[in-house]
């Protein structure tokens, strides 16, 4: 099965092909096959795909992918919005996947 | 109940300076998952030995590591190896890599106090491709002289991982969001959803008995619009779209929750028409209810999957929420005309 997508054309993942020299890294650690590889150089390939983990950004050396990591927790951005502790994936939370 | 493991280095079977190094997080589950797949398939049918984890080992300074056996197993594992626990405060690796907990620091540290640098003649460690967030592995290896192989996403996959010479690609690198995977998460929807549900039932019964002059029959019937919509809606919202989440039309999870709503709604109104005189006011009140309430049970199973992002859900919640909020309003004030127009 294909895997499912998110709203169209609303992630933060930016990419400049200047700065990459192609390593692949990122491809490893993409959980969401957002990225490819095409004629030695990296794109992005399925862009709505991308769920903002931010493994590609802490792993690429030249910093050639950018994006605003976080997590896409709809009780986590309320609790944060009533001013509680903004914690997802805390022991007692119910996100533990 | 405690769900930490202790910090530090441990033994799998029988390991020597040239195995193979994994690192973990300091959640139980995730230990003992990580355990059991690299065990043989048949020490996990063996009986128990009932061998809990050793009470402490590992976290001070430079101690030499411990030995394990892995529970519920009378054999070696298939693997021999060693793993690296880091503190991540009991949290498993996705989410503390997220948190930064299982973070290139923590794990810069954990192999200079573990002394793995005079354990191991090699300088590879096997890192779990869900860490990847918290991990930068050009950093580790400048740092620490380590290089960071990224495993698969599932422990499942590590003995094919390492029968591979560690390559990892497709299937393995990635993570699905499959069937079991969100029927095993409904419960984790429905309990906080009934944990709001109940005390609002309860408390629109007290009012219900109140206006209806202390008549509990009538309380009762008054309050038949909203307990169905409430009770609809959990099906519908947190059970039913989390279950359907793929085929359901529409990308944002609340359009998904007030599609599958209406038409719980629509059923469930046409099912009530049949012994009961519903007026019109009623039912438009209890459709109206269960999109506003199914979308924004179905919202928040944002948080559950594992194919939203931040930028997304802020974009959905800016729409949605003010419309969940709005129509439930809405449905109430509906559902007291139709009870005055009755």
């Amino acid at each position: 099965m294909r895997s499912m997508l998110y709203l169209k054309d609303v992630v933060t993942l930016a990419y400049s092909p200047e700065t990459c020299t192609g390593c692949g890294t990122c491809l490893q650690v993409c959980p969401r096959e957002v990225l490819r590889r095409s004629n030695g150089k990296i794109e992005i390939a399925l862009r709505d795909a991308c769920i903002e983990c931010g493994a590609c950004q802490r792993n690429c050396p030249q910093g050639a992918l950018t994006v605003k990591a976080g997590v896409g927790c709809a009780s986590a951005i309320m609790n944060q919005m009533l001013g509680r502790k903004a914690a997802c994936c805390g022991v007692d939370d119910n996100c533990l996947s | 109940m405690n769900y930490r493991v202790d910090a530090g280095l441990y033994a799998l079977g029988e390991p020597d300076a040239e195995s193979p190094v994994f690192v973990t997080a300091n959640y139980k589950l995730t230990f003992d998952l990580f355990r059991r797949a690299v065990s043989s398939v048949d020490s996990l049918r063996a009986a128990p030995l009932g061998g809990n984890l050793p009470s402490e080992h590992g976290e001070r300074e430079g101690e030499a590591p411990t030995a394990l056996p892995v529970e519920g197993a009378t054999r070696a594992p298939e693997i021999d190896g060693w793993i690296l626990v880091l503190d991540t405060l009991g949290i498993n690796v996705w989410c503390a890599a997220g948190k930064g907990t299982f973070g290139t620091d923590e794990l810069v540290e954990r192999i200079a106090s573990s002394r793995l640098a005079s354990i191991v003649s090699h300088r590879k460690l096997i890192v779990p491709q869900l860490g990847a967030p918290g991990i930068a592995a050009h950093d580790v290896k400048r740092r620490s002289g380590f290089q960071v192989v990224y495993g698969p996403v599932r422990a499942e996959d590590l003995p094919a991982f390492l029968t591979r010479s560690l390559k990892a690609e497709g299937r393995m690198r990635t993570k699905d969001f499959g069937f079991r995977e969100r029927l095993a998460l409904v419960p984790m929807e429905v309990v906080p959803a009934l944990k709001v549900a109940l005390p609002a039932a309860a408390g629109l019964f007290l009012l219900s008995f109140l206006a209806a002059g202390f008549s509990l029959s009538r309380a009762l019937d008054s309050l038949l619009i909203p307990l169905i919509a409430i009770g609809t809606s959990i099906l519908a919202g947190a059970v039913f779209t989390p279950l359907l989440l793929p085929w359901l039309p529409g990308r944002a999870f609340s359009v998904k929750g007030s599609i599958l709503g209406l038409l719980s709604g629509l059923l469930v109104t046409s099912l009530l028409s049949v012994g009961h005189s519903v007026s019109s006011m009623g039912a438009v009140a209890l459709l109206t209810l269960v999109s506003a309430m199914a979308a924004y049970l179905a919202m928040n199973f944002t948080g559950s999957s594992t194919v939203t992002s931040l930028s997304g859900v802020r974009k959905e919640m800016r729409i949605a929420l003010p419309l969940q909020i709005g129509g439930t309003a809405a449905g109430l004030v509906l559902w007291v005309i139709a009870l005055m127009g009755g």
